[in-house]
């Protein structure tokens, strides 16, 4: 595979990821995704079709391991502690600017 | 005062259970001197984010509900020794910004079970540490708040993510320090300093607390000035913790490391270590060269092993790690905590134009590269594969540990380097942990410990075994320690 990643792909992943890019900040992004991506792509030289993938390391380390906990109630945070780092807040709750403007 | 600063954490709580230094001695020392660093700026090496005004912020008790904790700070076998911890630990009302704008003065309302564990067993927290924003880097240049100095040459970085931990180590200017590790960050910047630093097996410790980076990899592990020192510390961090599903019971004690010889352990020199991509630098191979004969004299067999994937490591470790991180890194939106973009048109503006603002360079890098791995159409060329050329890693050092009992590596190919020197090209960056992703992804334990000098700056010795072996990994680490006589204090200031 042959990693070139253009412009207008450069700005539709930003906008997946809820972030923006300066214009200045384009072109030189999509330079160094391509770079790296480049090196990433031997990856594809490896013949993997029958290997299983590994999602977490522990699972196989200890595969009787407790993953779930009994689901019971305990005390969380007041809600005025979570709310104390919060930039905006209102009537309890976090204040946000309007979906639609 | 020279004294107390020659001591190591384990002398100075020994030194304070027997009455012959004051626990508040100690600590003012350090926070003095920490201090002094803190307040230095351009003089100074940059090391710490925030220093303790006394040894009373220590209590960070998080309640009921969360994580569980014992009493009375100061009070334990750690004696009161002071601790520096890295700034992506949370520690309760002490900021706590993984070295980003986007945390700015965060501080947040409960403290992470790692740190919990230390302060429980008596340590005092002295300092947060620099590091890389959200742990994304190998020099420490990537903190919003300036880069941290390396103590043997100020021109040059100390490694990293955790460089502001293993820099004010190595300086003297706290006797340990907790880091993290993803791919290399507290192997790396302890080698390039020229002190001790563990990863432990993923899931030995917490990560409840840790400002996430990359989760199925962090790890949390000390950076002490020896070898008995990182057993301390461990001993005090490794446990199951209700807050965090991907922790385990550690199947024994982490004992004091007191090895003497080498007999009959077998020592795996992995062939893929002179492979392409990692140019071993002469001197750095001289050093590693001298400490593979040096364990062949402690009785000790040196077996070429072969680990045919991990050349495809860094490949996997960069869809990886940028994957999780894309995905960890949603949460910093401007809504619960940190900075928050002002003006906004709408809900979506303020997210997008709050993370512009709040997220750095390789931040952002990372964040996409993720994004992009994980985007519809290249899940399977990249996530999918990335998992796959994971497990055949894991295979790769189990079938090696049939062979040999540990596999020994030089930690980084290079020596500390110049500031600036590789921030223009990220792969180059990317390459320094080239020999410590491998573990990362197998979550197998490893160990760097100094092993000598390259034109006067720290060449780390890196020693890795299988999951749980951290026992056995300090005790080999500590019979090279006391055959090599590293002179520890070279960098203190």
């Amino acid at each position: 595979m042959l990693a070139v990643i253009d412009r207008d792909e450069v700005l539709h992943v930003a906008r997946l990821a809820r972030l923006q890019l300066s214009e200045d900040e384009v072109e030189p992004m999509a330079q160094e995704l391509s770079a790296v991506l480049d090196h990433i792509a031997k990856i594809s030289e490896l013949e993997l079709d029958d290997v299983p993938p590994t999602s977490h390391v522990v699972a196989d380390a200890m595969p009787t391991h407790p993953a779930l906990r009994a689901d019971e109630p305990r005390p969380s945070l007041p809600r005025e502690v979570a709310l104390a780092q919060a930039p905006a807040v209102d009537q309890g709750g976090f204040l946000v600017p309007s979906p639609q403007a | 005062m020279t004294g107390i600063l020659s001591l190591s954490a384990a002398q100075a709580a020994t030194a304070i259970e027997k009455g012959e230094l004051g626990a508040e001695e100690l600590f003012t020392f350090y926070r003095e001197r920490a201090r002094a660093d803190a307040e230095a700026n351009e003089d100074g090496l940059n090391c710490f984010t925030w220093v303790a005004a006394d040894a009373s912020t220590t209590p960070l008790q998080s309640g009921p509900g969360w994580s569980d904790s014992t009493d009375a700070p100061g009070s334990g076998p750690l004696a009161g020794v002071p601790l520096a911890v890295k700034d992506l630990f949370c520690t309760k009302g002490v900021p706590s910004q993984s070295g980003s704008r986007i945390l700015e003065g965060y501080r947040p309302p409960y403290t992470a079970s790692a740190v919990q564990g230390l302060t429980g067993a008596g340590a005092t927290l002295l300092a947060k540490t620099n590091q890389d924003e959200f742990a994304m880097g190998s020099s420490t240049e990537n903190s919003a708040y300036g880069p941290t100095l390396n103590p043997w040459d100020r021109t040059r970085v100390p490694g990293g993510s955790s460089g502001g931990s293993a820099a004010a180590v190595a300086a003297g200017l706290a006797p340990w320090a907790i880091g993290t590790d993803t791919g290399g960050s507290i192997r790396q910047p302890a080698a390039l300093c020229g002190i001790v630093g563990l990863k432990p097996t993923y899931g030995s410790v917490s990560r409840f607390g840790m400002i996430a980076f990359a989760s199925s990899l962090d790890q949390a592990g000390p950076l002490t000035r020896d070898v008995t020192d990182a057993a301390l510390m461990l001993r005090h961090m490794v446990g199951r913790d209700r807050c965090d599903a991907t922790s385990l019971q550690f199947p024994h004690e982490i004992e004091p490391p007191s090895a003497e010889r080498l007999d009959g352990l077998r020592l795996g020199v992995p062939r893929e270590a002179e492979a392409a991509g990692a140019q071993i630098e002469p001197g750095v191979r001289e050093s590693f060269e001298r400490v593979l004969k040096l364990a062949e004299e402690l009785g000790a067999s040196i077996e070429e092993i072969r680990l045919p994937h991990a050349p495809h490591a860094l490949s996997a470790y960069y869809v990886l790690a940028p994957a999780e991180a894309s995905s960890n890194l949603a949460r910093f939106d401007g809504v619960r905590y940190g900075m928050r973009a002002p003006d906004a048109d709408d809900l979506l503006d303020m997210y997008t134009r709050t993370r512009h603002d709040g997220f750095g360079k390789e931040v952002k890098r990372r964040i996409m590269l993720g994004t992009y791995a994980l985007s519809s159409g290249y899940y399977d060329a990249y996530y999918g594969r990335a998992q796959r050329v994971r497990t055949k890693i894991s295979e790769d050092f189990k079938t090696a540990f049939e062979q040999v009992d540990l596999i020994v590596t030089p930690t980084s190919a290079n020596v500390a380097f110049g500031l600036g020197e590789k921030t223009a090209n990220p792969w180059s960056m990317y390459l320094s942990d080239y020999f410590t992703v491998p573990m990362s992804l197998a979550g197998i334990p490893a160990i760097s410990i100094p092993c000598g000098l390259s034109d006067g700056l720290p060449v780390g010795l890196q020693i890795a075994g299988p999951a749980f072996s951290e026992n056995r990994l300090l005790d080999a680490s500590f019979a090279l320690e006391q055959a090599l006589g590293f002179e520890e204090g070279a960098a203190r200031v």
